[in-house]
C-alpha cells in the first residue's frame, strides 16, 4: 500500500512526500513500525481512549524468533508512574492478545515467552491511572508456524503427567530493579494449545496471581493462546518480599493452579 | 584415544593454510568453489566463515574429497542441488578418479543437502545421524528455501544410503579412519587420513566462529573435545572456519563452550530472563568471531531454558 502511495505521488510530482515521514504518517496513524493494521488495532483495543507511543514502555526482544515457539518478550515500564494495566498484542498473529498484567505491588516489568505466527511488531500498552494508553513495542523477525505447531509436550502427551504443577523461585535482587528489588520467576506446566492445531481444541492457562502469605493479591496476570508451553514468567518486585508466596490460577477447562512458592 | 596419536605420522606434507574464500556469482547462482589440495590427494573446498546468506550462497561450509587410487571419497555435500553438482564438476576437474562414496559427518544441512549430485553412488552416515536428517530434513529444506531462495531451486533432501561403519577406512591404497564422538549432534563423526595427518573435524570444531547448538549438549562435546585436542594434527579441517595447521581451533570451540556454560549458569541462578541473556556481557573475544550476532541469539534459544529450569526446579542442567 505505501509503495503505490509512492507511485500515484510520483506521477503527481510529488515525489518528496514519498520519502518524507508524512506519507507513511497518513496510512498507518504514526505508527513507529509502518504497520498498515495500527488503525484497527487502535481501535479495536483502545476504542476511544486515548493512545500515545511512549519509550518509557519497553519492549525487549530477539530480532528474529530462533524458536518461533517461544519468543521471548520482557516489557518494563518502570519509568512511567500509576500503571493500572499492562496489555501485550502482537499485530500479525492469529490471535493477537498475549497478555494483560495488573502489576498492583509489583514493578511494572515482566517477562515470558510466546509463539509468534510470523514476522510481526510485538507491543505492549500500559494504560495509566488518567486512562491514557502509553504503547511501546519490538519487532521480530521470525520463519513463522508458531501458533498453528502442537507443542511438544502435546506431541508425546506427557503434558497429563505434570499438568498445572508450577514451580517459582524468588531472587535476592533483580536485573531489573537491582539491589533494591526483588525478582520473582514461575513456571507453570500447561500445553497452552492454541485450537489453531487440526483436532487440538484450545486449552491454556488463562488466569494467575501471585499472592502473599495472607492470601493478598500482589500481581494479577490473565494469559491467552498466545503464551509458550510450560510458560516461564518473570516478575519483579520492589524491596525484599517476605516468603510462603503462591502462585494460584485457573485454566480455560476450569483446572486449578494452586503452588507455594519456596 | 591414546591410539589414534600413533595413527598420524608428524612429517608429511607441508600444506598451505590461507583461506581461500570462494567467489561467489550470484546473479548466475555460481558458487565459485576451487579445490585447494592439502596433501596428496586430499582437497578441502572452503566456504564463507559467515551465516547463511543469499551473497555468500549459503555456502558456509567447508567440504572436502579424497583420491584413494580407488576412486574419491567425498566428504559432505553441501547445502544444495546446485552446491552438489558445482562440487561434483569440481571433483571432475581436480582428478580423474570417479567418486566411489560420500561420507556425513553429521546430521545437519549443509553436510548432505547436495546429495541430489551424488544420486548414484552409495552416502553414509551413523544410524542417529540417518534418523535425524530422516526427522528434520523438510524443516531444513523450508529453512534454508527461506534464507536462501534461487540457490535453492530444486533441491529435496536425498537421504543417505547406508550406515557407516565406524573405525579404520581402506579403500585403494588410502587408509583412513572414522571416529564417533558427540556433542555438537548425537552423533559426530571426525575422519582422519592417516598418511597426511589432515583431519575432518566435522561440526565438533568451529575456527573464528560461534558454535551452532541446535542438537548440542555442552557437557558431552565439551568432553568429546577433551580427547581430540590431544591429537598430532597435522592440518586441521573444520566444518565452519579457517582451516589450520595447528589446533587452534579446538580451544577456541572450547573457550567458547566453557564461557557460555559458565555464563547461563550464572544468569540463571541470578534470575535472568532470556533477554537479560541476549544482552549479557560477551567477552570481546567471541564477539569478534564470525557470525556473533546471529548464532549467540540461537545459542541462547537452544540451551538457556535447561539452565533455567535446572535453577527452578532445583536440579542440574
Amino acid at each position: 500500500m505505501i509503495r503505490r502511495h509512492c507511485v500515484l505521488g510520483l506521477s503527481a510530482g510529488l515525489a518528496a512526500l514519498c520519502s518524507s515521514g508524512l506519507a507513511r504518517a497518513d496510512a498507518t496513524g504514526g505508527d513507529p513500525f509502518g504497520s498498515l493494521q495500527w488503525p484497527d488495532l487502535k481501535r479495536e483495543f483502545f476504542g476511544a481512549a486515548p493512545v500515545v507511543f511512549d519509550e518509557r514502555v519497553q519492549v525487549r526482544g530477539p530480532a528474529f524468533a530462533e524458536d518461533p515457539m517461544n519468543v521471548p518478550i520482557s516489557v518494563s515500564a518502570t519509568g512511567l508512574a500509576d500503571v493500572e494495566t499492562l496489555v501485550v498484542f502482537v499485530d500479525r498473529n492469529p490471535i493477537r492478545k498475549v497478555l494483560e498484567f495488573q502489576p498492583l505491588a509489583a514493578l511494572t516489568s515482566l517477562g515470558f515467552r510466546f509463539k509468534l505466527e510470523q514476522a510481526s511488531p510485538v507491543r505492549a500498552a500500559a494504560r495509566t491511572r488518567d486512562g491514557v494508553w502509553h504503547v511501546g513495542g519490538t519487532l521480530v523477525d521470525s520463519a513463522g508456524g508458531g501458533c498453528t505447531v502442537a507443542g511438544a509436550t502435546r506431541k508425546d502427551g506427557s503434558w497429563v503427567q505434570t499438568l498445572g504443577q508450577a514451580r517459582g523461585k524468588l531472587f535476592a535482587s533483580s536485573p531489573v530493579g537491582g539491589e533494591n528489588a526483588s525478582r520473582l520467576r514461575v513456571m507453570v506446566m500447561h500445553p497452552m494449545d492454541t485450537g489453531l492445531v487440526g483436532g487440538i481444541p484450545a486449552f491454556y492457562v488463562n488466569r494467575l496471581a501471585v499472592r502473599d502469605a495472607q492470601g493478598r493479591e500482589l500481581l494479577r496476570l490473565s494469559t491467552f493462546e498466545p503464551v509458550s508451553e510450560n510458560p516461564v514468567f518473570s516478575f519483579d518486585f520492589p524491596g525484599r518480599v517476605a516468603g510462603g508466596l503462591r502462585l494460584t490460577g485457573t485454566d480455560n477447562n476450569g483446572n486449578r493452579i494452586d503452588s507455594r512458592i519456596e | 584415544m591414546k591410539s589414534l596419536a600413533a595413527l598420524l605420522p608428524m612429517a608429511a606434507f607441508a600444506a598451505p593454510v590461507a583461506q581461500g574464500t570462494p567467489r561467489v556469482d550470484v546473479a548466475r547462482l555460481d558458487y565459485g568453489l576451487s579445490a585447494r589440495a592439502l596433501a596428496p590427494g586430499v582437497w578441502v573446498v572452503e566456504g564463507a566463515n559467515a551465516d547463511f546468506a543469499v551473497a555468500n550462497g549459503c555456502n558456509i561450509i567447508n567440504t572436502g574429497f579424497i583420491a584413494t587410487g580407488k576412486g574419491v571419497v567425498v566428504i559432505n555435500t553441501g547445502p544444495s542441488r546446485r552446491y552438489g553438482e558445482q562440487l561434483r564438476a569440481l571433483i571432475a576437474k581436480t582428478t580423474a578418479e570417479p567418486v566411489v562414496q560420500v561420507i556425513h559427518l553429521n546430521l545437519h544441512p549443509d553436510y548432505f543437502l547436495g546429495n541430489q549430485a551424488f544420486a548414484d553412488v552409495p552416502r553414509l552416515a551413523t544410524d542417529a545421524t540417518r534418523a535425524g536428517m530422516a526427522r528434520e530434513a523438510k524443516a531444513y529444506e523450508d529453512n534454508l528455501y527461506r534464507l536462501c531462495g534461487d540457490w535453492m531451486r530444486g533441491t529435496e533432501a536425498a537421504l543417505p544410503t547406508g550406515t557407516l561403519a565406524l573405525g579404520p577406512l581402506r579403500i585403494g591404497e588410502r587408509e583412513m579412519e572414522l571416529r564417533e564422538y558427540r556433542g555438537h549432534t548425537d552423533s559426530d563423526v571426525v575422519l582422519v587420513d592417516k598418511a597426511s595427518g589432515v583431519v575432518f573435524a566435522g561440526g565438533l570444531v568451529f575456527a573464528q566462529r560461534i558454535p551452532t547448538t541446535p542438537h548440542a549438549q555442552i557437557g558431552p562435546w565439551l568432553q568429546s573435545l577433551q580427547a581430540f585436542a590431544a591429537l598430532p594434527v597435522k592440518t586441521l579441517v573444520p566444518s565452519h572456519g579457517p582451516v589450520r595447521s595447528d589446533t587452534t581451533a579446538v580451544g577456541q570451540t572450547q573457550r567458547y563452550l566453557q564461557w557460555l556454560d559458565r555464563s547461563f549458569r550464572q544468569l540463571a541462578e541470578q534470575g535472568a530472563e532470556m533477554n537479560e541473556v541476549l544482552r549479557a556481557e560477551v567477552p570481546a573475544e567471541f564477539r569478534g568471531w564470525a557470525a556473533f550476532g546471529t548464532e549467540y541469539t540461537r545459542n541462547v534459544a537452544h540451551l538457556y531454558p535447561r539452565y533455567e529450569q535446572a535453577v527452578l526446579k532445583g536440579a542440574k542442567p
